[in-house]
């Protein structure tokens, strides 16, 4: 996988969490997982489809995850609270939104398809032109994973070849 | 949250009134976090496009604040139908999809501004003053001195 297409979502990540908790955010270790996928809490994931095509999760530890949330809502939450995971879902918007923008702006194409909430303890087995690199964000209310699987579309990159040649 | 001075409406000095659109409940509640920090009021929310037409006839908001992507309606098509039934209503798309495409097409289909999410406060209370224009008066915040 290219950091050209990762790099764009860890900047709209860093720049998500950094704005919205008000604080300084770290970007932590960067892991490449070629095992499936193993959720650490409140999982939002956001599947992409078009030039470039595959998924981003937004994964927080339960508990940070009810301190963002709480955060966000400016009032106390319970673990069970739905805004919790409504929160999870609209900052994985805002990254995905964001990080796409750029990449838009660079002539890639997408479609955004609407968060879903992981509630497997394992996902999908990434494949071997799908490798995830997982980035943790050390945030000033915990720890925030981002898992990143993606690739280039080839038969669209092609298409879009055949057409500027 | 920082509080604002108050935008009020010039022709009665009563709150402005929004209406607020997106599929997320988040986002909503944020959303009128910050509106009530502008002194202002929420008519209505809707979580898709569908819906903000139905609440924007049955309100007339001074400003509409509208996501782009939700279900059964996107932004910009609800925008484009509210301004050819409204052609003075006042729509400022908020999304986290920024890009010059979804921006233009978005001003040429009747919408009057656009602010990227993550939202900030600053930034969208400028640009409700902007599309206010002569609409839209500041007034002295509640305990400022005279």
């Amino acid at each position: 996988m290219k950091m050209e297409l990762i790099q764009p979502f860890i900047n709209a990540a860093d720049a998500v969490l950094s704005q919205g908790l008000q604080g300084t955010t770290k970007v932590g270790n960067l892991t490449m997982e070629e095992d499936a996928y193993r959720r650490k809490g409140v999982a939002g994931m956001i599947a992409l489809t078009g030039d470039i095509e595959g998924r981003i999760v937004l994964d927080l530890e339960p508990q940070t995850a009810v301190r963002v949330a709480s955060h966000y809502a400016g009032a106390e939450l319970p673990e069970s609270d739905a805004l919790i995971k409504e929160t999870i879902f609209e900052l994985a918007n805002q990254v995905v939104g964001n990080a796409i923008s750029a990449l838009n702006d660079q002539g890639f194409h997408f479609r955004v398809h609407p968060p879903l909430l992981l509630t497997a303890q394992e996902g999908d087995k990434t494949s071997e032109d799908t490798e995830a690199l997982m980035i943790c964000f050390e945030t000033p209310m915990g720890s925030v994973f981002m898992n990143v699987a993606l690739r280039y579309n080839r038969r669209r990159l092609a298409d879009h070849a055949a057409v500027g040649a | 949250m920082e509080q604002f001075a108050p935008v009020k409406r010039s022709k009665d000095g009563q709150p402005v009134r929004y209406l607020i659109v997106d599929d997320s409940v988040f986002a909503r509640k944020n959303l009128a976090r910050m509106i009530e920090t502008f002194g202002g009021q929420v008519a209505a929310e809707a979580g898709d496009g569908l819906t903000a037409i139905s609440e924007f006839d049955r309100t007339h908001p001074d400003i509409v604040l509208m996501d782009i992507t939700m279900p059964q309606m996107e932004g910009i098509e609800a925008a484009e139908r509210i301004v050819q039934q409204h052609p003075e209503a006042r729509i400022v798309m908020v999304s986290s999809v920024g890009y010059q495409e979804n921006i233009v097409a978005a001003l040429q289909r009747g919408a009057r501004h656009f602010v990227q999410k993550p939202v900030k406060p600053e930034v969208l209370y400028e640009v409700i003053k902007y599309v206010l224009g002569e609409d839209g008066a500041v007034t002295a915040a509640a305990g400022a001195g005279a």
